[in-house]
């Protein structure tokens, strides 16, 4: 160690070591706690006085009434709502409900469109996609949900293609202009842990309540991860096909035409994907600003304990969201094939004369049979009653009814609750130095600093209660997921078949709506904070999983071997070998597990929680637009200082360890 | 080859990588080395190289890799700007043409091959092939006959409507060159174009190279980092290491007299008679009394060993293409250069 020491630079001398630093941050908060407890600590110090909290709700009120009323803003995006929007949107609701607009040829009868969804289907991934296509829409429409299913596709087919042409252009320009791309980035990182309600009340109030503000807060929503897929696929080309553009003569726009979109083709695509997904999560969430379609309905059956039907909605949402993953997944890799030559041109375009004619025919057929137009009232499939009954006399079994009872006054009582106070009782400044102490410790210098100027507004947006409660539910629903999500990913990660299983499990879930999580935590324990805790638990478990999986299968098979020729035992071999080099992956997916909590601990307001959520939600029902971006930021705020510090601990991992 | 003037001429061309390369080139004092260049935060690309390619001339650019043989050929082709020194192509300074000359430059008089093909993914191989002319807004009917006649001639007929995933490595370097003559160009560049091929590929594609440089006689740079190629191919070979030419001349040159250490480890190797050809070491005639049939100067030593080891002339005459005698072979110096006894 000595000789060590000497020649390594000692820096503690100068600048204080880690140690040091973390050793102050920690001492100075638990003297703080200590005071608190002994009763010698003045009461500005545990929490900042009302008088000292800046009025910055009143402020960005006043701010945005400005550039609303007196710039003027609140026209042009009138203009936009009420022109080019408003006609799109209303267009696709004529075409699919059958809302009495322009064109006035709505509905398309349900059984044109499932046809064209397996055809769809089948042009992109063989006969199984196409199943899946026409199965889901036939689904839709023999249960009675066609129309409302109708009214979220027709947000979707207008904000979901919208959205794409933004974040292309957007992410063009980024590639283009480093100094764009600088300032586009960190506006990108808190757009993307902004709560969706903040996406909400802008857009009812620029854009009035209606179609046009659920589809601009739902674009919104989808533009970030598309800016992002853009410019990595557009960095991505291979340099030697840029130069053969190059040697080829283009153009600047031929260049950017011919050569790099298309070779970007994978990454652009999977950003469309990306954007579809988001789409149908943001638009089944603007039913908390009214927007009738498949989330509302689901919201007010849930709110009645209707079990049965909200089960059912649950099974459309999520066939929905598995048919539009799973098509425009098989985009992705779906490769252009050659024709033989002198193939004639009926042949070459055979799929899509296939679908044209299936469309017109079922259009002509439903004008004689109506039900294939449209099922009616009496007509419809649905067992919601039945279910219902099931469901609750399955819950009432008196094994099940115990279990879950147990475990929720288990949860309550010994572990939530006195957790909760706990957090809640300790100082603010103690509090902070505690945070920043963490980010220090995982992050380094950076996330550290971070950590301070984050939290410290948080102290000072007046809301700090509430905020310890939203990371109290975050915190402990993380924790769970983490005890339960690791130990699981470790199992399935042994066999490669069920890894491979619990992966594609892991994919699907994850492209369901965050809503959907909403049902089972409802249906075991009721409305309460164990449902949250649960719903947050599931939701999160997902992301640990996967990223557990990919982690420990990804380390290179040699150094296992190289494990198994020492003679490691498997747990010598896990701890040692495979752990630490899974790691950096595992801590990816750790973080993703803390961002999808801060989205659904949001969520589950609905639930009825007494945390930032719930008051956000409060503000959707009126017009105080300060308030909702001071609560939005906060939690961006707490989530952003999570996701710095995680991700600069895998990243500095990850060169450590010289992967990748 | 020395009366028309040279199709490139480089002179004392540089190229840096790092912060500031032209102010830095500007102070920077003669003589330093690349270590040294290093050092001072740069990294020399081309040092201070000069060279000129004549017309229908195939020069070698050999080197290993980071000798900055493919950077000296970018700079031909102004894909890298160089930092100092002049280019001229056709005796024209590209250095000093606006975006719309440059493009009109590569669109009318230079090809490129890429070592791993370049290719565009969602292009068939016909619209691959014909996207150079596309790019210079020739009609649809043109460029699909101009494309199908290389595509023709590189030997894929009948693979027009295939994507290039859908070939094997070799076939898409086919596909790599056939877009480069699509334009026919009158600078042919090759970057290590069969690198990326199978051995027995590769040396069936410089047989289809060689047939194809016969049949079109273009002024080509050739890069590649390996030396028996270069012995196969080439008019003159430049070696290059660190940035800079060791040393430039024809194979026979090289491989009798290495003008550095560092060529000589490549030289080391070879067997010379099979390089070595009668004229390259044939002496001037200088009054010598010659008598008997001359041999033929453009075989190699080895084509010739019968004749070596059965003739017992002590000076062979060795006569050029049209059987004009040019020069004396001593018969003692061939037979020790074919058992190996220099």
């Amino acid at each position: 160690m000595a000789t060590l020491s000497t020649d390594i630079p000692d820096t503690s001398s100068k600048t204080w070591s880690r140690g040091r630093i973390l050793t102050v941050l920690l001492v100075t908060a638990f003297a703080l706690i200590l005071a608190k407890a002994v009763g010698i600590l003045p009461d500005w110090l545990n929490r900042i006085p009302e008088t000292m909290i800046p009025p910055t709700a009143q402020v960005l009120d006043a701010v945005f009434s400005f550039i609303q009323n007196d710039l003027g803003l609140i026209h042009v995006t009138r203009f936009i709502a009420e022109g080019p929007l408003e006609f799109l949107l209303d267009t696709s609701a004529n075409l699919l409900e059958g809302k009495r607009r322009w064109p006035h040829l709505g509905p398309i009868p349900w059984s044109a469109i499932a046809a064209v969804a397996g055809v769809v289907g089948y042009a992109v991934g063989g006969w199984r996609l196409a199943a899946l296509g026409a199965g889901t829409f036939i689904w839709t429409a023999a249960i009675g949900q066609w129309k409302i299913a109708m009214q979220t596709m027709s947000v979707i087919v207008v904000a979901a293609p919208l959205a794409f042409l933004l974040g292309l252009v957007l992410g063009i320009a980024a590639w283009k202009h480093r100094g764009f791309e600088r300032m586009l980035k960190p506006i990108l990182s808190v757009l993307q842990t902004l709560p969706f309600f903040t996406y909400l009340l802008p857009a009812v109030i620029f854009f009035k309540v209606g179609p046009t503000a659920g589809a601009v807060a739902t674009i919104t929503f989808a533009i970030p991860p598309m800016i992002l897929m853009t410019t990595l696929g557009l960095k991505k080309v291979s340099p030697e096909v840029v130069e053969a553009g190059q040697m080829s003569g283009c153009t600047r726009w031929q260049m950017l035409r011919h050569v790099y979109v298309p070779a970007a083709r994978t990454e652009i695509l999977v950003g469309v994907n990306q954007v579809i997904m988001l789409c149908l999560a943001m638009v089944v969430l603007t039913a908390f600003i009214g927007m009738p379609g498949l989330g509302a309905k689901l919201l007010a059956m849930m709110g009645s304990f209707k079990l049965g039907r909200s089960f059912e909605i649950g099974v459309t949402i999520v066939l929905l969201a598995v048919t539009l993953d799973r098509m425009s997944k098989a985009w992705v890799v779906k490769q252009p094939v050659h024709f033989e030559r002198g193939t004639p041109w009926w042949k070459r375009h055979q799929i899509s004369l296939i679908g044209l004619g299936l469309f017109v025919g079922f259009i002509l057929i439903a004008q004689i049979f109506p039900i294939l137009a449209e099922v009616g009232r009496k007509q419809h499939l649905s067992q919601g009653k039945e279910i219902d009954v099931a469901i609750k006399s399955v819950l009432a079994i008196d094994a099940i009814k115990g279990t879950t009872e147990w475990l929720r006054w288990f949860l309550n009582v010994k572990v939530l609750i006195p957790f909760r106070n706990t957090l809640l009782a300790i100082p603010t400044p103690a509090f902070i130095l505690m945070v920043v102490a963490f980010a220090y410790w995982v992050g380094g210098r950076k996330p550290g600093i971070y950590a301070a100027i984050f939290f410290t507004i948080v102290a000072f947006s007046g809301w700090w209660d509430r905020s310890v409660i939203t990371l109290y539910t975050v915190i402990s629903a993380v924790a769970l997921a983490t005890m339960i999500g690791i130990p699981l990913g470790v199992v399935a990660a042994r066999s490669s078949r069920w890894s491979k299983n619990i992966l594609l499990a892991c994919d699907t879930a994850q492209t369901f709506p965050s809503f959907i999580y909403l049902i089972p935590a409802i249906m075991l324990f009721g409305v309460n904070d164990v449902a949250v805790v649960f719903s947050i638990l599931i939701f999160a478990a997902v992301p640990l999983i996967r990223y557990t999986i990919i982690g420990l299968s990804s380390v290179p098979p040699e150094m296992t071997e190289a494990a198994d020729m020492s003679g490691s035992t498997r747990r010598q071999k896990l701890f040692s070998v495979q752990f630490p080099l899974a790691l950096p992956t595992m801590a990816v997916g750790f973080n993703q597990a803390i961002m999808f909590a801060f989205f659904m601990v949001i969520i589950a307001a609905f639930i009825g929680t007494q945390d930032l959520g719930q008051e956000l939600q409060r503000t959707l029902a009126g017009t105080e637009l300060g308030k909702n971006f001071v609560l939005g930021l906060n939690v961006s705020l707490m989530a952003l200082t999570f996701d710095m510090a995680i991700s600069s601990w895998a990243e500095q991992r990850k060169k450590r360890l010289g992967l990748d | 080859m020395s009366a028309t003037p040279p199709v490139i001429s480089a002179q004392n061309v540089w190229k840096l990588f790092g912060a500031s390369p032209e102010s830095y080139l500007k102070s920077m004092p003669a003589g330093r080395s690349f270590d040294d260049i290093r050092a001072d935060g740069y990294i020399a690309g081309v040092a201070d190289v000069s060279i000129e390619v004549a017309r229908g001339e195939m020069l070698v650019i050999m080197g290993l890799s980071g000798s900055g043989k493919s950077t000296l050929v970018r700079c031909f082709s102004r894909l890298h700007d160089i930092t100092g020194g002049t280019i001229k192509v056709d005796g024209q300074d590209i250095m000093g043409l606006n975006e719309r000359e440059l493009i009109e430059l590569r669109r009318n008089k230079m090809g490129m091959v890429f070592q791993s093909f370049g290719l565009l993914p969602h292009r068939t191989v016909l619209d691959n092939v014909a996207f150079p002319l596309e790019m210079r807004g020739q009609d649809r009917h043109d460029r699909r006959e101009r494309a199908l006649e290389v595509i023709k001639l590189v030997g894929l007929e009948g693979r027009e409507e295939y994507f290039p995933r859908e070939l094997s490595g070799g076939q898409q370097q086919r596909v790599g060159i056939a877009r480069s003559l699509a334009i026919e160009p009158d600078i042919w560049f090759l970057d290590e174009p069969f690198s990326a091929l199978d051995p027995l590929i590769r040396r069936e594609m410089q047989d289809e190279f060689l047939r194809l440089q016969e049949m079109l006689g273009k002024t080509i740079v050739f890069i590649t980092h390996d030396f028996d190629e270069a012995l196969r191919l080439a008019d003159r070979i430049a070696i290059m290491r660190n940035g800079a030419v060791e040393q430039c001349d024809t194979p026979d040159k090289i491989v009798m007299n290495p003008a550095t250490e560092y060529v000589a480890k490549f030289t080391e190797e070879v067997d010379k008679a099979r390089v070595v050809h009668a004229k390259g070491l044939a002496k001037p005639v200088n009054g010598h009394a010659l008598e008997g049939a001359p041999i033929d100067g453009g075989a190699t030593i080895h084509e010739l060993a019968r004749v070596l080891v059965n003739d017992n002339r002590i000076l062979l005459p060795v006569a050029n293409d049209q059987g004009v005698v040019t020069g004396v072979l001593e018969r003692e110096a061939a037979l020790n250069i074919l058992l190996g006894a220099d």
